[in-house]
């Protein structure tokens, strides 16, 4: 009897192995296929995000490829390195896309992308990831409306750090009655990056030629 | 013939997965945000759940009943990932927009129902065909409650079609004007409250009808007895 039990138990597991290996290598098959489009539309959707708060005639340079990578920061939120694109004009700094996390939204970390010209100013800001409530907080979303578009040309000159707040804490900022916790974290996150950007301007273009 | 009629269906009405056997319900309120987003994912477990009932099926005989859950199981979320992949490579609008439920079909405990019961003791046609209308029941179901939460919700329907069908869909979409949106119908609570009114209308529908048959018959049996 036990050896019944035995030649049956190997036969049961050498099938499940059988199974388990034409699974794995059906899947490394179809893995090792789907890489290379997959890559190439992850980087056309990221392009195509960058040319939303990026205009084509500020940079001739290649924005995927020139980036640089700076350590976790205060000011930017981001507790891992992460990369800056650059946008370069004959090789003279024009902007830089980098992303900033606001930690204090009213559910989780608002994730944004922010590009500022080399002047300081802002070209654009869009929210990447959130998770605030959607019909209420989610205007911060491009797709829900443009209020994120009135950070655009703003900057520390023209607005006072003092003024980097929704107009119901007596700043400049506009928001949406019944959800100020969201704006009031975005506009943190954004004053916070141009601050960001103003210390480090020069480090972050260090290998090209500045003005 | 008869056999795949019965087959239909049972996907589409009698067993319904969505409303009947109320199996799977965890794509089915989180996903049903909008009709788009619950077609979208409703489709897509139909396609993995023809494919994993026809590629069950041939392989039934093969596989012993002691290891029969873990190789179901492994087809299925071979073909879950493999669909993904597919998806992700041929269409980053249509990834974007359902990316994040994909691997949520692994989950669908009705996708292993179908196999088990059906797959396991049917031939491929059948069994793909059971697959099939099974998850198109579901999509049925998903897009209605999805249709429902977001019109009561948002006031727009067939919003974000766009995200599938490219730009050119965008006109279809439909928005009710001066609406400010009723938030509860959006969120999770939403959900079990419009799923229970679709298994209320339901069964309403099926008890009315019952009652007609009773009636009818009632009123042909004196008739018979002259």
């Amino acid at each position: 009897m036990p050896k019944v039990m035995l030649t049956h138990a190997l036969k049961t597991a050498s099938l499940l192995i059988v199974f388990s290996i034409a699974g794995t290598w059906l899947l490394a098959f179809i893995y090792a296929t789907t890489l290379a489009p997959i890559a190439k539309s992850e980087e056309e959707a990221r392009l195509s995000l960058f040319r939303q708060i990026v205009e084509d005639s500020m940079h001739d340079n290649d924005l995927l490829k020139d980036t640089i990578k700076v350590g976790p920061n205060e000011l930017l939120g981001n507790k891992e390195p992460i990369e800056i694109n650059r946008a370069k004009i004959n090789n003279k700094p024009a902007a830089v896309i980098l992303e900033a996390i606001a930690p204090d939204g009213y559910s989780g970390n608002i994730k944004l992308l922010i590009a500022i010209r080399a002047d300081g100013t802002v070209s654009g800001v869009r929210v990447l990831e959130h998770k605030e409530t959607p019909g209420l907080g989610d205007y911060i979303d491009i797709l829900h409306g443009n209020w994120i578009k009135q950070f655009d040309n703003e900057s520390l000159e023209k607005t006072t750090l003092q003024m980097w707040r929704v107009k119901k804490d007596d700043g400049k900022f506009d928001y949406m009655a019944g959800a100020t916790i969201t704006p009031r974290a975005i506009v943190k996150a954004v004053s916070r990056a141009l601050q960001y950007f103003q210390i480090n301007k020069t480090k972050l273009f260090a290998d090209s030629v500045v003005q | 013939m008869a056999m795949y009629q019965e087959i239909i269906k049972n996907g589409l009405w009698k067993q319904n997965t969505g409303v009947v056997q109320l199996l799977g319900l965890c794509p089915t309120l989180a996903v049903t945000t909008s009709a788009v987003n619950g077609m979208s994912l409703g489709l897509a477990t139909a396609f993995v759940m023809a494919l994993s009932n026809g590629a069950v099926s041939p392989i039934r005989r093969f596989v012993p009943d002691e290891i029969r859950v873990p190789v179901f199981i492994l087809v299925i979320a071979t073909l879950v990932t493999v669909t993904d992949l597919v998806i992700h490579a041929s269409s980053k609008s249509l990834y974007d927009a359902l990316g994040i439920f994909i691997p949520l079909i692994v989950t669908n405990c009705i996708v292993l129902a179908r196999v088990e019961s059906f797959a396991a003791k049917n031939s491929t046609i059948p069994s793909m065909l059971d697959g099939f209308s099974m998850g198109f029941g579901l999509s049925l179901v998903l897009a209605l409650l999805g249709g429902i939460r977001e019109f009561v919700g948002k006031g727009t329907f067939l919003s974000g079609l766009d995200l599938v069908f490219g730009t050119a869909a965008k006109q279809i979409m439909f928005i009710l004007p001066d609406y400010h949106g009723f938030l509860l119908a959006i969120l999770p609570p939403g959900a079990f409250i419009g799923l229970g009114f679709l298994i209320a209308g339901r069964n309403w529908f099926e008890i009315r009808k019952k009652k007609l048959a009773l009636v009818t018959t009632a009123a042909i049996k004196p008739a018979d007895a002259h």
